[in-house]
């Protein structure tokens, strides 16, 4: 049978696999709610992590979308972008799929045919793996970005159009040139 | 080779958290989830103690020698006049029924975040010097001696705490954490450990009236730019009053209306409605510059100040001879007024119960305070079809609306925003049950905790929020979140743009600005904020 189809049959499995491992990331008092908690609107953190990593297993069983790969993993990395996680624990669980994986093929892992498949495998995972950390940095880059506008939005933008700001004109025509603009 | 650990190795390491309890986990403080320490000049300036330069990333936070005995001294002097702190630091069984409940539990997934860990920290100590048992049982008895790291650690999850009192809701014993939020934070700010976003805006309120520091002619150029932008956008020019005495009612609203976007089209619409409500039926109302700002951070620093900052709203009230106050959409403000201004400085006695001069209304529910609440004035106007709206308007509009924190559990204002709303607007979409009305999630960033440095914190502690949102945005189009609090119109639009981008704010008085007729008004073609209003366009070169 082909690595993916038996992974499929193994779905459930794995993904649980895998998202306790995500969860246990966080302490744990936190990691039992996360388990626990099954109503998305109480427990934002485990239901979008539960969904994410379930799309994105499928994603795995194919070639690569990134596409799709992005827009299922994004979720699950933008939350954890605003919490206590280096770069690496942001992202690094994409890899832990691979150990999961090998666990759950038991011996069947060791067969040479399976290896080969096992190799192209990692490779989608590896991929994956830097999406993620792609999409890790956007989300940075993000929170920087609303923190440096934030009150500019707010405050400048409004005293602006008031005509209560005045602002250094655009450069003087040359008859009018400033000293001060030399 | 050999000795290279194996990728999953390294993620093993890296990703197993300590397995301490909490009391020995220690604390460390992360920039982006902490706010800067007060400006000292700040602190000064409204007499608070201790004022100096501090830093929470430093280990000296440049304590008073006498530090311990003062918090000692603070606490003890509180158990004694708040009976309320008294019982809650008594009665928690910790069941844990409160523990998942806070949104930056949910968040952040700090488990000192849990609303019990965080009334632990300070009834560890209480219960370490204040109780036998704790005296003799120490750590056994959840006990444990008071120290700088559990002071520092006070200070780090107190103002991790937005006093939203959603736990509340859900303690069987009806503990409110907010409240002992509230006395920690007093506690902390006897030894000047206050935080920048809040002592600044509490200094210039003081002064100026607002926290923003802005003085009465910038306030009225401000409104001058209102009123001349609404003539722009339907041809009727408003002429609001300052500080006129002798009028009825005088209206109060937070500065961030009047400066901040997009909290200005908020007040272009109470500018429209008064403007309509003057014409029609002669309202008599009065803005006023020095009572600029409903807002209240003396409600997150102590009861004191709080107190102070209350009082001048009805002093001002008192200085213009009006009959009582109309309040426009603040948070904490009514929380404020709510709950504490009648025991501080009440009752309003030099102002009259509100009757609406429109409709004959009488709100009792202000008796004392003598406020009114600016959708509890409009539900009684569309109630007896008073106002001539068109909500066709807001037909590009698909709602939902956010209960701030202070209206629903503060005062349960619960049903006259929603009532304004879907009278102004026909596509109209709650979200989640548990995440609404009496059970809403906080916008992550209130109780002064909407600076910019504390981004990270804010972000996660609004991701309930934000995920309910999201979800009707997915399931029915949303594409407006409503509130009826300046800080929510001002924090909610980050919140938005990392979460759910697709999503804009607004104030409730914005969207019955836009669907209010005023008489002889032109054909209006653009929102308040100057934004085409689909299917309405100007027909330019119609007959063409
Ligand atoms: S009051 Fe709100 S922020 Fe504070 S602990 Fe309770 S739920 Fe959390
Ligand atoms: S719900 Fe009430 S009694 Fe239970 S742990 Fe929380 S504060 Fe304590």
């Amino acid at each position: 049978m082909k690595l993916e189809s038996v992974l499929v049959k193994k779905q459930t499995a794995i993904v649980k696999k895998w998202f306790d491992l995500v969860v246990d990331t966080y302490p744990a008092d936190t990691s039992r709610f996360l388990k626990r908690q099954k109503d998305p609107f109480a427990n934002p953190v485990g239901s979008t992590t539960l969904e994410g990593l379930k799309a994105i297993f499928t994603d795995l069983m194919g070639e690569l979308e990134p596409e799709s790969a992005m827009g299922h993993i994004d979720p699950i990395i933008r939350i954890r972008a605003v919490q206590n996680f280096t770069p690496g624990q942001a992202t690094g669980f994409v890899l832990s799929l691979k150990k999961i994986v090998r666990d759950q093929l038991g011996d069947d892992a060791g067969d040479p045919e399976r290896r080969k498949e096992l190799e192209a495998f990692d490779a989608r995972v590896d991929q994956l793996c830097l999406i993620a950390f792609d999409v890790f940095v956007k989300c940075r880059e993000k929170i920087f970005q609303i923190q440096a506008t934030e009150q500019r939005n707010r405050f400048f933008k409004a005293f602006e159009r008031a005509g209560l700001v005045s602002e250094i004109p655009e450069k003087e025509t040359d008859s009018g040139k400033s000293d001060l603009t030399q | 080779m050999s000795d290279t650990p194996k990728p999953e190795e390294i993620l093993s390491r890296s990703h197993t958290p300590p397995k301490t309890g909490w009391m020995d986990t220690p604390i460390n403080i992360r920039p982006g989830m902490y706010c800067y320490a007060s400006n000292p000049k700040s602190v000064d300036y409204v007499g608070l103690p201790y004022p100096r330069q501090w830093n929470p990333m430093e280990d000296d936070w440049n304590l008073p020698e006498n530090w311990k005995e003062i918090i000692f001294e603070g606490m003890r002097d509180r158990l004694d006049r708040f009976r309320s702190f008294k019982v809650f630091m008594d009665i928690c069984v910790r069941c844990g029924a409160c523990a998942d409940k806070c949104h930056f539990f949910i968040g952040t997934g700090d488990p000192k975040n849990m609303p019990v860990l965080r009334a632990e920290l300070i009834r560890s100590v209480y219960r370490n010097d204040f109780t036998r048992f704790g005296k003799i049982f120490g750590k056994m008895a959840g006990a444990r001696p008071m120290t700088l790291d559990v002071l520092k650690e006070w200070w780090y999850y107190l103002f991790q705490c937005t006093e939203c009192r959603r736990c509340s809701v859900f303690c069987p014993y009806g503990i409110d954490t907010a409240e002992i939020t509230i006395i920690g934070r007093e506690l902390l700010n006897l030894l000047g450990l206050n935080i920048d976003w809040i002592a600044t805006p509490v200094a210039n309120c003081y002064r100026t009236g607002n926290h923003l520091g802005i003085q009465p002619h910038a306030y009225k150029d401000m409104i001058d730019f209102f009123c001349e932008d609404i003539e722009e956008i339907t041809g009727v020019l408003p002429k609001p009053s300052l500080n006129r005495k002798g009028a009825e009612i005088l209206f109060i609203t937070p500065s961030g209306d009047v400066f901040a976007d997009p909290g200005t089209y908020t007040a272009m619409g109470y500018l429209i409605l008064f403007d309509f409500l003057e014409k029609k039926y002669g309202l008599d109302i009065t803005w006023s510059t020095y009572a600029s700002e409903g807002g209240n951070f003396g409600f997150f620093t102590s009861h004191e100040t709080m107190k102070r900052l209350n009082a001048k709203m009805y002093a001002e009230a008192k200085r213009l001879g009006v009959k009582w106050i109309l309040g426009g959409e603040c948070g904490h403000m009514w929380r404020v007024i709510n709950q504490y201004m009648d025991t501080m400085n009440g009752p309003a006695d030099h102002l009259e119960v509100p009757v609406s001069p429109i409709t004959g209304t009488r709100f009792e529910n202000a008796a004392s305070t003598r406020m009114v609440h600016i959708t509890e004035f409009l539900s009684d106007l569309i109630y007896h079809d008073k106002l001539d709206l068109d909500p066709s308007r807001n037909d590009h509009l698909k709602v939902t609306f956010h209960d701030s924190c202070n209206p629903a559990r503060g005062m349960g204002l619960l049903d006259e925003p929603r009532y304004v709303i879907q009278s102004v607007c026909k596509n109209f979409y709650e979200m989640p049950s548990n995440t609404i009305r009496e059970q809403t999630f906080c916008c992550g960033s209130g109780a002064g905790l909407n600076a910019g440095e504390d981004m990270e914190l804010r972000l996660s502690g609004g991701l309930p929020r934000a995920n309910a949102v999201r979800h009707v945005h997915e399931k029915h189009g949303v594409n407006m979140l409503a509130c009826i609090c300046a800080i929510d119109r001002a924090v909610l639009p980050p919140l938005m743009e990392y979460w759910v981008p697709e999503v804009d704010v607004t104030g409730i008085c914005e969207m019955v600005g836009n669907a209010l007729n005023l008489p002889g008004q032109k054909k209006r073609t653009t929102d308040l904020r100057s934004e085409d209003l689909p299917g309405m366009e100007e027909e330019e070169d119609a007959d063409e």
